[in-house]
């Protein structure tokens, strides 16, 4: 399985990572021959095997729809980057 | 070390017991040894010492008043990848190199409440990714036994911490192998529990059908005293375990006449150094001379685990690090011209290379037209593996090999070729995969550096496992020695 540097920056885009022009080569290299190592897994049929998503195969636990959380905003918003009034700011989105 | 005080923590509770010294005084003394010592070994990256001396003298305050448990007083090292209230929590990340928790984690509650002193938050992996701790942000960590060898990862921090004598106990996480390989690589005890024995709210996810956090420390016996306190039912972390609780010192007693230990040949395989094989095979006849009976038995999808470990693993980090995105905590870049400049470079400036990586591949893997080929693959493979080791417990009580197939290798020496250091937690992974409970215990030493045997016991069976660790500890001496450097 070969990663090209056009597969590089699509899935640097969908990961919403930037990568510089000069570290594409170096990422297609390494995610290639990551890849190639886990095809291995081809060499096994597993034709019918039902797939495990949960170790223990247990459902998560329910619990009753009710508030668990107090209002901790304070708090919670101290160590963000940018807050006014309680909201986080961001780049303007809509001009 | 003072000989003042023992290194064990059966020891030094007994002497907190007695009135021999003072949590306080011990707090004392081991943050003195990490200001002399960790400048050579970079096992923590946040020490808190008036923190801990504040929790030392209310832990001294506990016994006088007749309340005090097991562990009041004694400190430990956790793991910068759980929440601590007011303390810097990094995950050795730039990500998160500003980031204040707002709460605890269950396991820093537990460890509270049975009043243990934490002494700092210690080196790591970046988000525990790697196996070698040079992939954190604040530097590598050192091996004490050499410092230019790694002391494994991820919590090679914890691991190096308790094996300079720089903590008595330590909090880990395991993925894939993160509590076990730097135990293993720097000669001490470490287990990682079943998956869902111990709560992992608040300690920041990677792969989360796989992780798992747990104790390290010097003796099976110690990782016993520490799991008390941190197993139990959470109701914050969905795979929590509900069960009665129980007292994993108690099974310490039984013994391993009549344990039947099944050795799978795919664990002594051409990667395997053939001296780790011999260190290992030493130490099992240790426990055959007192009744195991062993047998050779076959995982025969094993050395599948890597490779779908290695897709699993990244698809679930790809998902769960998609929170870090530059506004609501943690990394921001300078001057964004947008949003997505802001979430394109604060990521990409706040993560390290290999997480990264990790990234990547985890979103090729569960990307439109790969996801069948490459996750779903890879979970298929996973129930091959898990079916293996259940197939064998029908036959054995527990199973054993190394931990790793070689003792620690030099620093610098995988950072650029992912896949050989990958290959590192060649006998670790399967476990997780299967969500087994797993121990590593000191083997005996190859030119001067630790080996570790590992055991895997069945689901929730960490009571059998900690009673062979002990069984073997009372007649071997290698989880004692102490690096020359940190005597």
């Amino acid at each position: 399985m070969s990663i090209s540097a056009v597969d590089v920056r699509a899935i640097a885009r969908l990961a919403r990572l930037s990568i510089a022009e000069s570290d594409i080569p170096v990422y297609a290299g390494q995610l290639s021959s990551i890849l190639d190592f886990v095809a291995q897994m081809n060499a096994v049929d597993t034709a019918g095997v039902e797939p495990l998503a949960h170790p223990l195969e247990l459902s998560a636990r329910l619990r009753a729809d009710t508030v668990t959380e107090t209002d901790r905003r304070t708090e919670l918003q101290a160590g963000a980057p940018e807050t006014a009034d309680g909201l986080y700011l961001v780049p303007q989105v809509i001009e | 070390m003072s000989e003042s005080f023992p290194r064990g923590v059966a020891e030094l509770s007994a002497g907190l017991a007695a009135g021999d010294f003072s949590s306080v005084e011990l707090t004392r003394h081991y943050l003195a040894r990490i200001a002399n010592h960790d400048a050579a070994v970079n096992a923590y990256i946040t020490v808190c010492g008036e923190r801990a001396l504040a929790q030392a003298a209310a832990a001294d305050a506990r016994r006088a008043a007749g309340t005090a448990g097991a562990l009041t007083g004694i400190p430990y090292a956790h793991k910068d990848i759980f929440c601590t209230r007011g303390v810097r929590t990094s995950c050795a990340s730039r990500m998160l190199d500003n980031f204040v928790a707002p709460y605890d984690a269950h396991v820093t509650e537990c460890l509270d409440r049975a009043g243990l002193v934490m002494l700092g938050k210690t080196n790591m992996d970046e988000f525990a990714m790697g196996s070698s701790n040079e992939s954190s942000y604040y530097g590598r960590t050192c091996n004490p036994w050499d410092p230019g060898r790694v002391p494994g990862g991820s919590s090679g921090g914890s691991a190096a911490a308790v094996a300079a004598g720089l903590a008595p106990l330590a909090t880990g996480t395991d993925t894939g192998g993160s509590i076990r390989q730097p135990a293993a690589l720097c000669g001490i005890s470490g287990l990682k529990p079943t998956y869902g024995r111990v709560s992992r709210f608040g300690m920041i996810a990677f792969a989360s059908s796989l992780d798992q956090g747990g104790p390290m420390a010097r003796s099976a016996a110690d990782l016993a005293l520490m799991l008390n306190v941190m197993a139990g039912f959470d109701a914050r972390d969905s795979t929590s375990v509900e069960r009665p609780d129980e007292d994993f010192t108690a099974p310490l007693a039984n013994g391993v006449d009549g344990l039947r230990i099944g050795i799978p040949r795919e664990y002594f395989g051409a990667e395997l150094d053939p001296r780790v094989g011999d260190t290992v095979h030493a130490a099992l006849a240790e426990l055959e001379r007192r009744g195991a009976r062993l047998s050779e038995i076959s995982l025969a999808s094993a050395p599948l685990a890597i490779p779908a470990y290695y897709v699993i693993a990244p698809a679930e980090c790809s998902s769960n690090l998609s929170r870090f995105d530059g506004v609501r905590y943690g990394y921001r870049c300078a001057d964004p011209t947008d949003l997505t400049d802001l979430y394109e470079r604060s990521r990409s400036e706040g993560f390290g290379a290999e997480v990264k990586r990790r990234i990547l591949v985890g979103t090729y893997a569960l990307s439109s037209g790969y996801y069948d080929a490459y996750y779903r693959k890879a979970q298929q493979v996973r129930r091959l593996i898990k079916e293996d080791f259940a197939r064998a417990f029908d036959t054995v009580d527990l199973i054993a090999g190394p931990t790793t197939p070689a003792p620690a290798f030099a620093a610098g020496t995988h950072v650029d070729d992912p896949v050989t250091m990958y290959l590192s937690d060649v006998y670790t992974t399967a476990v997780n995969l299967a969500g087994l409970p797993a121990l590593s215990v000191p083997a005996g030493f190859l030119d001067g550096l630790p080996v570790g045997l590992q055991l895997i016991g069945n689901y929730f069976d960490e009571g059998r496992l900690l009673a062979t660790g002990h069984a073997l500890q009372q007649v071997s001496d290698a989880h004692r020695a102490v690096p020359p450097a940190f005597a």
